[in-house]
């Protein structure tokens, strides 16, 4: 009987360490492991962000960030699997506009609602930039546009990240401003995109400024969809310099569910704008050519609702949704 | 960008490290472990495994992966020639000669030429893997879309014309594989499909819990069902090969090599299907075929051998394509992803650090693996033996956390059930269920390859027999699947065993 007596001591000291662990954990946030979701393919902007940050955001938080994929449908895969996840803040992923503003407007049910997501930092920008071969005939926007004009409509191709994404909008815009027909082939990320264009699969890539400063020597940009040219790429002209007003380009940041506590929010937004001020962070990302962004909750929330009006304004314009 | 000694060098250099050298043995041991199991196979193996990445580095845990993968084929072959149970179903060849070797009393030889033949195999398949992976890396980039289609669409028709007698099965079950993966969002626009107005439904259905399902879950079903429990062992005589043992061996070893490894850079030629090809083959070489089946040492040489070939030639595809050709392989991938790594033409160029270091781990994988199999046959026996009450139970939770673990969502776990079911009953029927599993795996891929590939060419399907390697890939897969119906005609179909187990 003593036996007995002993276990039955030991199993209640451990059930009861374990209810005191969970309480303790319940109390402070965050007190586990942080999952950070990516919605595109590694080696994408969305991945080499979430590595710039890693360590920084370990730090800032004091606890392990486990950063994982979940590609698809152009990032609606992982959005919509995002709203439906625990609101306990221990699960976030990274979001883009216009992403997320237009796979609502434009495939009816996307799985997830733009303002379903519970915006928590905005970190980055980076404009549209539109890339050829080094050994491309096309030196220029100009000459790109010429052979768009001579070639039937739809032959010359133009590889991008996802549909509905920034990627996929400069090309449509591009066909407009310059009367021609490029035919748009998305891909699961702006990573995967890049071996298209190495074995000439696609014409030409619409991409981020982050590719055309990664693969200097084996691209030739053509055009910036910025309004002034870009520090790290000087030599890259605006779109505007040539003659097309085309100012376009994707924002990252990271959202939670919807109805994560506000608290909880701010301790994850506190935390990334620590991350996205230290200066090694910081010197990266320039590097990189990607332009720093310093927006917690209201003002992503704000940009957000801004962008939802001028994009359904450029959709009805552009013929992809109805008016 | 090709083969230089320095990235090899280099490569050695970090495998060496005390931490890896640690990770590369625990994977051995485990892949080992997983091949001696039978209902448990690399397939589960890693994905159960896979977890345990978020806390490894990522080099030191792909290369635990993949020498678990390695590493269970050589396990595979322990239980197949001492009990006559294999423990993979790239071992079953091996049961055929190497059990009735036992019961001459030559199992210890027969074990010991399985081992040789697999570190043979293991070692020129690494060092063609090392000299052809970087060239093909670069040369991958001629792969557009089209190219990635025909190549996906030549292995799925290979995989169906292997289905033998039962061709219009194999395409059954290939359907059914296909229409599995089309649940949930469209990977090129997002839209919804199959889904049924359910919200659970658009996140789909993840293909490690299809397979998962399909082996392990299955496996424990038939197990119950046959109330496998006690296995007798056999008394193992004497251990070395002698030198008649041996010397049949050499031309099997050499040519069933060559074999697991050409076809094993091909989607859809796992391990288990090599295998028997290379039987197949040495029994057509042999001066005396009448052997085979009787104890012949060739018979357990050629499948051991061409198994390893064929689990090393996997890793070239994956590497420089991204392409995976069986299921550990997209287990693998999936790794891969999980740390950012985006396997394809730029892999060799954006983290060379990494690869050499997996690639050269591989050598000395091969090197541990032999020092772990030939000594510890005993132990490998005696965990057969654990009775099937416990091993059961421990597989099927395995299974479940395995599948949790992907990503995290309960969903994952019924399906992986549910396909633990439709398993038992495509087993039951006679269904192939190689077909079906290359098909979900390969969904996303081929439905992404096509779609752009039709984008690229305004909706002309001509496009995959205009472009030269595309129409190759094209001619061979019509050529497989009228062999197939030819085959059917004639009645002169081969009875090919791909859907015994895990492969």
């Amino acid at each position: 009987m003593k036996k007995m007596t002993i276990s039955c001591i030991v199993l209640a000291a451990i059930l009861a360490l374990i209810w005191v662990g969970a309480a303790g954990a319940a109390d402070k946030f965050p007190g586990k492991r942080i999952t950070y979701k990516i919605c595109f393919n590694p080696g994408g902007e969305s991945d080499i962000t979430a590595r710039f940050q890693e360590a920084a955001l370990k730090k800032a938080l004091g606890v392990d960030v486990n950063i994982t994929y979940q590609i698809g449908g152009g990032g609606a895969l992982c959005w919509a699997e995002l709203v439906r996840t625990t609101p306990d803040g221990y699960t976030i992923a990274g979001h883009n506009l216009p992403h997320t503003v237009l796979q609502p407007l434009e495939m009816g049910n996307a799985g997830y609602k733009t303002l379903d997501l519970k915006q928590i930092y905005m970190f980055e920008s980076t404009p549209n930039v539109l890339l050829v071969r080094n050994d491309s005939p096309y030196k220029t926007l100009k000459d790109f546009v010429e052979g768009a004009k001579k070639n039937p409509p739809g032959v010359f191709t133009v590889g991008g990240s996802g549909t509905s994404s920034a990627n996929d909008l400069g090309t449509t815009m591009l066909n407009k401003a310059a009367g021609i027909k490029l035919t748009y082939i998305p891909f699961g990320g702006t990573g995967s995109a890049i071996p298209a264009l190495l074995g000439s699969h696609v014409t030409a890539l619409m991409t981020y400024s982050t590719m055309a400063a990664q693969h200097k020597g084996r691209f030739r940009a053509l055009a910036i969809a910025s309004e002034k040219r870009m520090e790290v790429l000087p030599d890259v002209p605006t779109f505007k310099e040539q003659g097309y007003d085309i100012v376009e380009g994707a924002y990252r940041g990271v959202a939670a569910p919807p109805g994560t506590p506000d608290e909880i929010v701010k301790i994850l937004a506190d935390a990334f704008d620590k991350v996205m001020k230290d200066p090694d962070v910081k010197k990266k990302m320039d590097q990189n050519a990607f332009k720093t962004e310093f927006m917690g909750p209201e003002e992503s929330l704000a940009l957000v609702k801004k962008k939802m009006v001028e994009y359904e304004q450029i959709m009805k314009e552009l013929g992809r949704i109805k008016k | 960008m090709g083969f230089s000694f320095d990235y090899l060098l280099q490569g050695f250099a970090i495998a060496l490290t005390w931490q890896n050298l640690f990770w590369a043995a625990v994977g051995c041991f485990i892949g080992t472990l997983v091949g001696v199991l039978p209902g448990i196979g690399p397939v589960s193996g890693i994905a159960i495994l896979l977890p345990l990445t978020a806390v490894l580095p990522p080099t030191s845990a792909i290369i635990m992966m993949a020498s678990i993968y390695y590493g269970a084929m050589y396990g595979g072959s322990t239980t197949a020639i001492v009990v006559n149970i294999p423990g993979e179903a790239s071992s079953v060849p091996t049961a055929m000669d190497g059990y009735q070797l036992a019961k001459q009393g030559k199992a210890g030889p027969a074990l010991a030429v399985a081992a040789i033949g697999s570190f043979v195999a293991g070692t020129i398949s690494v060092i063609a893997l090392t000299l052809f992976a970087p060239i093909l890396a670069q040369f991958a980039v001629v792969f557009g879309p089209p190219e990635y289609f025909a190549l996906m669409f030549m292995g799925l028709s290979l995989v169906i014309s292997l289905s033998g007698r039962a061709l219009l099965k194999g395409i059954i079950s290939t359907a059914l594989g296909l229409t599995a993966a089309l649940v949930g969002q469209d990977p090129l626009t997002g839209a919804e499909r199959l889904t049924f107005g359910s919200v659970t439904l658009t996140v789909g259905m993840d293909f490690i819990a299809i397979i998962v399902g399909l082996f392990a879950i299955t496996e424990v079903m038939v197990n119950v069902e046959q109330r496998i429990s006690t296995i007798s062992e056999m008394e193992i005589k004497s251990w070395m090969p002698t030198w008649e043992d041996l010397k049949p061996c050499w031309g099997t070893f050499l040519r069933s090599t060559a074999v697991g490894f050409f076809l094993g850079l091909l989607p859809g030629c796992a391990p288990s299907v090599t295998s028997f090809v290379a039987y197949d083959l040495e029994k057509r070489v042999s001066k005396h075929p009448e052997r085979f089946g009787s104890g012949a040492m060739e018979g357990v040489a050629a499948p051991e051998t061409s198994n390893n070939a064929t689990s090393t030639a996997g890793f070239v595809p994956l590497f420089s394509f991204g392409l995976p050709t069986a299921p550990s392989m997209a287990v693998l991938l999936g790794g891969l992803m999980m740390y950012g790594l985006q396997p394809g033409p730029m892999l060799f160029i954006q983290n060379p650090d990494f690869v050499w270091a997996v690639i050269a781990s591989m050598y000395i994988g091969n090197v541990m693996l032999l020092v772990l199999n030939l000594p510890l046959i005993g132990v490998w026996v005696r965990i057969v033996r654990i009775p099937f009450y416990i091993l059961g139970p421990l597989i099927v939770f395995c299974a479940i956390v395995g599948t949790y673990s992907v990503r995290f969502q309960t969903f994952d776990i019924w399906v992986m059930l549910l396909f633990g079911v439709i398993g038992y009953f495509m087993r039951k029927l006679g269904f192939p269920i190689a077909p079906m599993v290359l098909a979900s795996v390969l969904a996303q891929m081929l439905e992404t390859a096509l779609g752009q590939s039709l984008l690229i060419s305004q909706g002309s399907p001509v496009v995959f027999f205009t472009r030269p390697i595309a129409a190759v890939f094209m001619v061979l897969a019509f050529v497989s699947i009228g062999r197939g119906i030819w085959a059917q005609i004639t009645a002169k179909a081969p009875e090919v065993v791909t859907d015994d187990a895990e492969y």
